[in-house]
This record gives C-alpha cells, structure tokens and sequence, in this order.
C-alpha cells in the first residue's frame, strides 16, 4: 500500500562513517518511535552513488520509505550540492520532521538546510518526543553542558534537529523488512561546486576507544605530577577503563594528547565517569554531557567538577586511586 | 540553584550577559587565524558583536590584540535572537559596515549557546562559499585552501574569496595581548555601536521576532544531581563507595564487585 497522504518524519541517511558511527540507524528508532504519535511515516532520504547497501541497511533498521538520489556527481560528499538537493525535496514533499544526525558534515549541512527553509533548528540534541499538540520537544546541551535547554519550532516546518551519536538506541537488523524506494534524478543544473573537496582521505584505523569507553577516568593537574597521574593507568587496567586527560596534563607531558577530553579533545559517554583532581572548566565538561554515573574526587568540595557528581568525594586525588587499587584487587574475583 | 540560571522564564530567551564581556575561545582562534592573515597579506579586520552593551568588553580585547575596528549589534529588539534571526543580523551589519569584505571568520561553536549554527547560516544568509571546523588556511590572492579532520576524514579543501570560514579551536592558538596593545585600544577605540535601523533591518527581522525557535525551558543538570558528598578517611569512603556502588561500576567493568565479604576497615 502507498499512502502518499498523512505526514513524513525524514532521517538524514549520513553513511560515511557507517562502520564507527551509527547515527543514521539510531535516529530511524527515534523517528520510529516518534512516528507513532503523529501517525507519520518514517523516511530516510540517501545521496551518494552506488548506496545500495545502505538503502537495503535503512528499510531494515526502521524505514518505510526511502528517497534516494543515487549519481557519479555525488559520490563524495559536497556540502552545496547535498544542501541544494535536500531544500528541493523539503519544498516539493513538506515533511514535518528532519533529524540529521550531528557528524561533523551534519552539523554544518543541517544549518544551511534549515536556513534556506527559513526554519528552526535544535543542535546536538539529547532527547526528542512528541507532545499533546504534536509539537516535537527537543532537549539541547547549553553552556557546557551545564544547562539543557528544552526548545520547540511551533510555527515553521520542517521541525529540524541534530542529534548527538550515541543517544538512542539502534533497531535489530530485520530481513523481513520492506520500505518503499524512491529514486529521484538529480537536477539538470547542479549548483556550482563553490567549495570544493581536493582531497578527502579517511584516516586509518583511528582510535575511539576513549570516546567508546564503558568507563573512564579522567585525571586533572590535581594528580600532582607525572607519577601521580601514572597510577590512574593502573587503576584503569584493573577496571578495563580508559584514561582521559585534562589540557594542563596534556601540557605537562603527564598524558599524551591522544588522552585529552574537552572542547580541543575528544568527547565521551561513559556509563561511569571517575574524575580526579579536576576543576571543571567549562571547555573539559563541554565534552562530558554524555556521561552516565559520574564520581568525583577533589580536595575542593566546591569545584564545579564536584558540583556535577552524582558522589562527591572530598579527599586526596592521589590518595583516593592508591585505596581503589588496593581495594579493587580484593574485591575482584578471576 | 533555579533562579540562577541564564535564562528569562518570561521571555524564554537565554541571557548570554553572564557569559558576555569574555571571547568565546573558538571566538579568539577565529581572531588569531585573522591577526595571521594581516601579519602576512595585510588585512583591515573588523571585528562585530552583536549583544548587550557589555559585550563592548570583547570589542576592546580585540582591538587589543590587533584589530582595526569594533562594530558592536546592540538594540533591545535583537534581544533572543535564535540562530536565524543572529545569522540575518550579522550579515545586514556586515553588508552596511564592510559591503567590500574578502573573508568572515567565526568561531566554529560558541561556549555558551554551543550551536556550532550561526557560521554556515551566515554564510548562506551573504550568498558566499563556506567551510566549517577549519584547522589551517593559506591565502593566495582570492584563494582559500584549508584542511580539516571531519568524521575520521582528512580533507583539503578550496574555495575563492568572498567566503567564510569557522575556525575549529584546534588549529589556531590564541595570542595574549601586548601591554601597549592594550594602551592603544583604550586610548582610540574605533568601536560603532549600531541598532536595528543603523543596518537597514525593521524590528520584525530581528530577535525573538524573526526566531522560529522558542526555549520552553532551561533546567540545570548538575542541580538535578543527588550529589552524595563523601568525606573522612580515605579507606573508610572506598569502602563505602564500592559499598553503595559496586553494582553500578561493576556493572559497567562487566564483573561482579558485591561478592566480597567485607573485612574490618
Ligand atoms: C580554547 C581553550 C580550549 C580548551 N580546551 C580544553 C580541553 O579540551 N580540555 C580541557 O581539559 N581543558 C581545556 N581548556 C583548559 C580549561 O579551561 C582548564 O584550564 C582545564 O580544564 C583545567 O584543568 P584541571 O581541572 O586539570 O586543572 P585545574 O583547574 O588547575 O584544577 C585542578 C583541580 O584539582 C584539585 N586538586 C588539587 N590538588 C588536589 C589533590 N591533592 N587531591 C584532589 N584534588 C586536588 C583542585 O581543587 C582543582 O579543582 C581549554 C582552554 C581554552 C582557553
Ligand atoms: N551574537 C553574536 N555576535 C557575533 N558573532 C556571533 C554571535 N553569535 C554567534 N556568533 C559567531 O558564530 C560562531 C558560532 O556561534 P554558535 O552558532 O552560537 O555556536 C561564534 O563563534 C561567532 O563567531
């Protein structure tokens, strides 16, 4: 059955790092989700050349409609080819939802996008649901993630947001599944390509495991030297954690750089966050909102970093780690 | 905890003046990347702010550091702009201030609002070719090639000038401002200040008017926190904390920390 009526949620189908970031796959569950209160249907809208594969991935991960524009000029991504493509089809089929997920490409496509369409856009969003008037309620990260500001677009369409990997949920891969294609050719008189892609290499095999961690233990100048800082890597082996650094331990040579986790590092989404001896800057806990159970040492109980613990623990950094060795190897049966 | 938040429950608009009369670092590397630019080609830098009378201090730190002119947006009426209603203000300033510019750079995100938005909508709101998180740049004459690490992908990109570009913080580190840097910018601030009708805009193309967006509300993270504080003997607190949490850190260690019988502490 094609029911062309009734309204569309559309997802953004960003495959370009399908292997280390499933974000597309993650919001066709939301939009899923969110699609039965609106009674709409759930869309993933593919550029590229060649995608089948992903268009087969999207109607097993949720889609019931997949809108795909599959040409040898856009095999790379090109950010004014891929903006003017997605504002001709928000014009022509008016979805009433876009989520596009908040890659690095996302980020900067979803903003023009929403620009042409003269709409509101929520960026990096955490939460998403549909309330009583069928408004879609976005929760978005503020100052550092200090604040969460809960943002609504009442008057204008689509409702645009971009939502941070890792926030929801994937659907189970269904081979039952069946979506309805759409191929759509691409215009005859493509937008000049005004920035233009000279090279685009993916980088080898890079490292994740810091922003991929179950747990990390974040360790700040509060570590006191070198050596103090060293004694969380033995902690860490024992938790099967990561260690994260914050920039003034990355400048004294205590981690490398690899380590630093902030605003100028990497952000993670731990389920548990040790954090010893840091103050909390807001440029460090800009890269902690995804952080689940937060533990937090420091001489200081009114540091900011103390403040945004779940457990506050007031005492020795250093002092603290060598007891949670000590104890960890007692509790921990082989 | 509530009534401290930067946030106006009557308005829903968020009060940037707590965060204001301080660069926002993305802000400075975006200036520094500017500064480099004049040191090498020669450039007349501009640099705009649009907020509240206060945010004139940011004016003065970069004018301190080297640029040329200050044009700060202030007018009630801009007050809670999203960023659709900011990026439309930016560009009819800029439009009136400097019609002629070669280059805009922004910071890649603020701290405050952290949209990372206002630089691409900026950049479609003038009509010219943009990039985003850029690490390095190299002008030759109307030329812009830059490099940046997106997604795990390492590009090199081109694009000619008018364009603009978001400075990610990684690239540029910012300088500090020399003491007689500093004497200069106070003694002849060449600092506009302009409203809604100095840019050629009516009142309904700025602020919360021209917002398509509205914040229902702003709730603070670490108030909703239990925050159990733990204190006294260092042995004694490991104790209680593996005591209290162990199903949680064991859970996400994917052992089994509760087994153990407790010795005397
Ligand atoms: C553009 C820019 C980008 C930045 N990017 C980042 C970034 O990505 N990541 C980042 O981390 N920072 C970044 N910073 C720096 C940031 O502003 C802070 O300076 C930094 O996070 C502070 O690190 P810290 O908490 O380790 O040190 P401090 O602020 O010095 O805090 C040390 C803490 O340890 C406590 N302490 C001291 N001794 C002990 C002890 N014996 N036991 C227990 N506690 C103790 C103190 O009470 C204090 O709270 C950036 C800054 C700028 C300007
Ligand atoms: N009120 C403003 N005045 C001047 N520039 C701004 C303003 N808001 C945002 N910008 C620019 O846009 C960048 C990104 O901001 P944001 O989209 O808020 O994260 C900033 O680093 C600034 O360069």
């Amino acid at each position: 059955m094609n029911d062309e009526t009734g309204s569309e949620i559309w997802v953004f189908g960003d495959y370009r790092n399908y292997f280390q970031n499933r974000v597309t796959l993650q919001l066709l569950a939301k939009a899923r989700d969110l699609s039965r209160k609106i009674s709409a249907r759930v869309c993933a809208v593919v550029f590229g050349c060649g995608i089948d594969e992903y268009v087969a991935e999207y109607a097993a991960h949720g889609a019931d409609k997949i809108y795909v524009v599959d040409h040898p000029g856009l095999e790379r991504y090109q950010i004014d080819a891929y903006v003017a493509l997605m504002e001709r089809l928000c014009r022509e089929r008016s979805p009433e939802i876009v989520l596009v997920g908040g890659t690095g490409f996302g980020r900067e496509f979803a903003p023009r996008v929403a620009k042409r369409l003269k709409t509101g856009l929520t960026s990096d969003c955490i939460e998403l649901y549909i309330d009583d008037e069928g408004i879609l309620v976005q929760t978005a990260p503020a100052f550092g993630g200090n604040l969460m500001a809960v943002i609504v677009t009442r008057d204008r369409r689509p409702q645009m947001a971009t939502v941070r990997p890792g926030m929801f949920q994937e659907l189970p891969h269904d081979y039952e599944a069946r979506a309805q294609i759409v191929r759509i050719d691409p215009p005859a008189d493509p937008p000049p390509e005004r920035l233009r892609v000279i090279r685009s290499d993916r980088r080898p095999q890079t490292d994740r495991k810091l922003e991929d961690a179950r747990i990390v233990i974040c360790g700040g100048r509060g570590m006191g030297s070198k050596a103090g800082f060293r004694k969380l890597f033995e902690l860490a082996q024992l938790m099967g954690a990561e260690v994260g650094a914050t920039r003034p331990v990355v400048y004294s040579g205590w981690a490398n750089h690899d380590a630093l986790v902030g605003q100028a590092g990497k952000q993670i989404k731990p389920m548990v966050l040790f954090s010893f001896g840091v103050s909390g800057a807001i440029q460090h806990t800009a890269a902690l909102t995804g952080a689940g159970f937060v533990i937090a040492v420091n001489k200081n109980p009114d540091a900011v970093m103390m403040k945004m613990a779940d457990v506050a623990v007031v005492a020795d950094a250093k002092q603290v780690c060598s007891a949670m060795i000590k104890e960890l190897r007692k509790r921990i049966r082989p | 905890m509530v009534s401290e938040l930067p946030w106006d429950s009557k308005t829903g608009a968020l009060k940037r003046e707590l965060a204001e009369g301080m660069m926002n670092p993305a802000c400075k590397c975006a200036l520094e990347a500017a500064l480099q630019i004049k040191e090498t080609h020669g450039a007349h830098i501009t640099a705009v702010a649009m907020g509240p009378p206060m945010a004139e201090e940011v004016l003065y730190e970069a004018l301190a550091l080297g640029a040329d002119k200050g044009v700060l947006l202030s007018d009630r009426r801009m007050a809670g702009a999203d960023t659709l209603a900011t990026s439309q203000t930016l560009a009819a300033a800029i439009k009136t201030v400097s019609p002629d510019f070669d280059l805009i750079l922004c910071g890649c995100r603020t701290i405050d609002s952290e949209t990372a938005q206002v630089g691409p909508q900026l950049a479609e709101e003038l009509d010219i070719p943009g990039a985003a998180d850029i690490e390095t740049m190299t002008l030759k004459d109307d030329l812009l090639v830059m490099e940046r690490l997106l997604d795990d992908f390492f590009e090199v990109l081109e694009m000619r000038t008018p364009a603009l570009v978001t400075v990610s913080t990684s690239g540029y580190t910012p300088r500090y401002p020399f003491f007689t840097g500093i004497e200069d910018a106070f003694a002849k601030p060449d600092i506009t200040v302009m409203g809604t009708s100095d840019i050629g805009l009516n009142p309904d193309c700025v602020g919360m008017k021209a917002s398509p967006t509205r914040i229902l509300d702003v709730y603070s993270t670490t108030a909703n926190k239990t925050n159990v504080v733990l204190k006294g003997a260092v042995k004694r607190i490991v104790a209680d904390l593996f005591n209290a949490y162990g199903d949680k850190i064991g859970g996400a260690m994917g052992k089994d920390l509760q087994t153990h019988e407790h010795e005397s502490s």
